[in-house]
């Protein structure tokens, strides 16, 4: 594992415009945070601020809020992924790492019975044959698979950096502190692109969008997971009354912080729903962009293609 | 048009979701909308109720009914928990607060504590002058208490959910004033000294949390203190603060020089064992 710091080098220079462009929008207070006004740099700031204070409670918090349904969508993320060995894999707002180690636990399985079926086609082989051709695969047991875990918060990244050890993840994992809307990273690198319930976050949907676009290689995956709007109108009550009565006293009462989650549900209800968004990701140059609503609106899928 | 929200409690139709009062709620919402909306949407999910002092978070009836049942699980299970001990006493306290404050302001000392508003802070105490002062008094016994337990009255948790600005007041001063009961009663601040302080206060404020928490107390306890418990302290405790006049209605800042001994008399608190 190691904590890279990219440097920015010519990447800050193709962007030059950017931050002049951020600056001059950074004096009107337009964007929200939950349901405040406040201005582009406060907001990052919160935000900030509030993960930094979640980060070790959050994975408790997203099973007591969720109870575990997280696990769920994040599975069906990697499956629709449906990665196969070797696949280079960029995770932003990657955080705890939930996304990266599902990751490596599919390409593993998948090199496994990749493996399996290889031997079955060289049973002609002599013992000693089978045994050197084990030692040729037995370092490579995820197929030269690498998933980069990118995060703008150092304590997500800690916090994922401890789990991953705990849970014995060492190859293929790398953790970097980047920005969405300004990757450390060069052009055209990476299969996949995921971000699962970061985007809400991200300051500027669009920065972060271009920069996903920039990254991937032609013929990579852009893929979103995001909670979203329930259409339906019962369900839609439900999840509201669910949402701003019972989290935020989950929040005070397992991890004593009432307003970041107070801030979650807001957050949520602010961030745009699955048509925008669409149209946002082929405003950024996407293909094929589409989505899968999972329980109904509470959560979706967005995947889009670079080509 | 900006809503003009009342500055007390709304109605107890105030309970339910935003769902109900939005029109259009599935339309996507502006990410550029104007500050009143914004204000308005948090009211509406907040049932229409405004923030009446820092740290106040406004919170409807359903969320205080979760609030005060998640609140003491948790602190019966972490006792360390010491903000859910607060928050279970913030959220059950809704018909013993408005008593003590009624208390204090049927009392002249009590009402002048109303007005003044003091506040026992580290910042606000002379510790010097405090240690200063001759043994027995007061002040010098506070001093004692908090350098032997090592503890700081700056410690103690601000209200967020209590809906008035003065009852947040009235249960500032009780957790601020509550080391002074530990050195008028002579109890330290292991588990048994603060079961029978939490008697004593039971009887006092009517607290729900008090009375739970002198019940509750006691489940952790061994046999041998729960016997010296039972027999001796608690007996104590109860005619000590059944007999006692109102603890909150003392001003404790001006009273540093008395002598233990005398507030003890003044107050009604018998000798402890």
């Amino acid at each position: 594992l190691r904590l890279c710091r990219c440097p920015a080098r010519a990447l800050l220079s193709r962007f030059a415009g950017a931050p002049r462009a951020r600056r001059g929008l950074a004096a009107r207070p337009e964007m929200h945070f939950g349901f405040q006004t406040v201005t582009e740099e406060e907001r990052r700031e919160k935000i900030y601020q509030v993960f930094e204070t979640v980060a070790k409670k959050y994975d408790v918090m997203n099973d007591s809020m969720t109870l575990g349904i997280h696990r769920v969508w994040k599975d069906i993320l990697v499956h629709k992924m449906n990665p196969c060995p070797g696949t280079l894999l960029l995770d932003v707002a990657g955080g705890t790492g939930d996304i990266a180690f599902r990751f490596i636990n599919y390409v593993r399985s998948v090199r496994q019975r990749q493996l399996q079926r290889k031997l079955k086609h060289h049973q002609n082989l002599s013992w000693q044959e089978i045994f050197e051709s084990y030692q040729k695969d037995k370092f490579n047991s995820l197929g030269d698979s690498q998933v980069v875990v990118c995060d703008i918060n150092r304590e997500m990244l800690k916090v994922g950096k401890q789990k991953a050890q705990y849970l014995g993840y060492s190859e293929g994992l790398s953790w970097v502190l980047g920005n969405a809307e300004e990757l450390p990273f060069d052009d055209d690198k990476f299969d996949v692109y995921t971000i699962a319930f970061g985007i809400r976050n991200v300051t500027r949907i669009d920065l972060a969008l271009q920069e996903a676009y920039r990254v991937l290689k032609p013929g990579g995956r852009f893929l979103c997971l995001e909670f979203s709007h329930v259409s339906n109108p019962l369900l839609s009550r439900l999840y509201d009354l669910y949402s701003f009565q019972v989290i935020p006293v989950l929040g005070e009462v397992i991890a004593g912080d009432w307003k970041s989650y107070q801030y979650l549900v807001e957050s949520i209800r602010q961030f745009p729903p699955q048509e925008e968004l669409k149209v946002m990701i082929e405003d950024a140059g996407f293909f094929k962009v589409d989505y899968e609503n999972l329980n109904f609106g509470i959560v979706a899928i967005h995947s889009g293609f670079k080509l | 048009q900006p809503l003009e929200l009342p500055l007390s409690r709304a109605g107890p139709s105030a309970l339910l979701p935003a769902g109900r009062a939005r029109p259009g709620h599935s339309e996507p919402r502006g990410r550029h909308g104007r500050g009143g909306e914004d204000e308005r949407q948090r009211e509406e999910q907040m049932g229409g109720w405004q923030q009446l002092y820092p740290g106040h978070i406004p919170t409807s009836p359903l969320q205080k009914a979760l609030l005060a049942a998640g609140s003491a699980v948790v602190a019966l299970c972490d006792p360390y928990r010491h903000d859910m001990v607060a928050v279970l006493g913030e959220t059950t306290g809704c018909l013993a607060l408005p008593n003590l404050r009624d208390k204090m302001k049927n009392h002249p000392e009590g009402y002048r504590i109303l007005q003044e508003r003091p506040r026992i802070r580290l910042s606000t105490l002379d510790m010097a002058r405090l240690q200063g002062l001759p043994d027995g008094s007061l002040g010098r016994e506070y001093v004692r208490f908090l350098e032997d337990n090592k503890v700081s009255p700056d410690t103690r948790m601000p209200p967020k959910f209590v809906d008035d600005e003065e009852l947040a007041y009235v249960i500032q001063r009780y957790r601020e004033v509550h080391d002074l009961m530990h050195t008028l009663l002579g109890m330290p601040t292991n588990m048994l000294g603060e079961v029978v302080v939490k008697w004593f206060e039971a009887i006092q404020t009517g607290l729900p949390m008090c009375v739970l928490g002198a019940a509750f107390g006691p489940v952790r306890l061994s046999t041998r203190k729960l016997q010296v418990l039972a027999t001796e302290l608690v007996p104590w405790a109860i005619r000590s603060g059944l007999n006692a006049s109102c603890v909150l209605n003392v001003y404790y800042e001006q009273r540093w020089e008395q002598p233990v001994e005398s507030l003890r008399e003044e107050l009604g608190i018998f000798p402890p064992p």
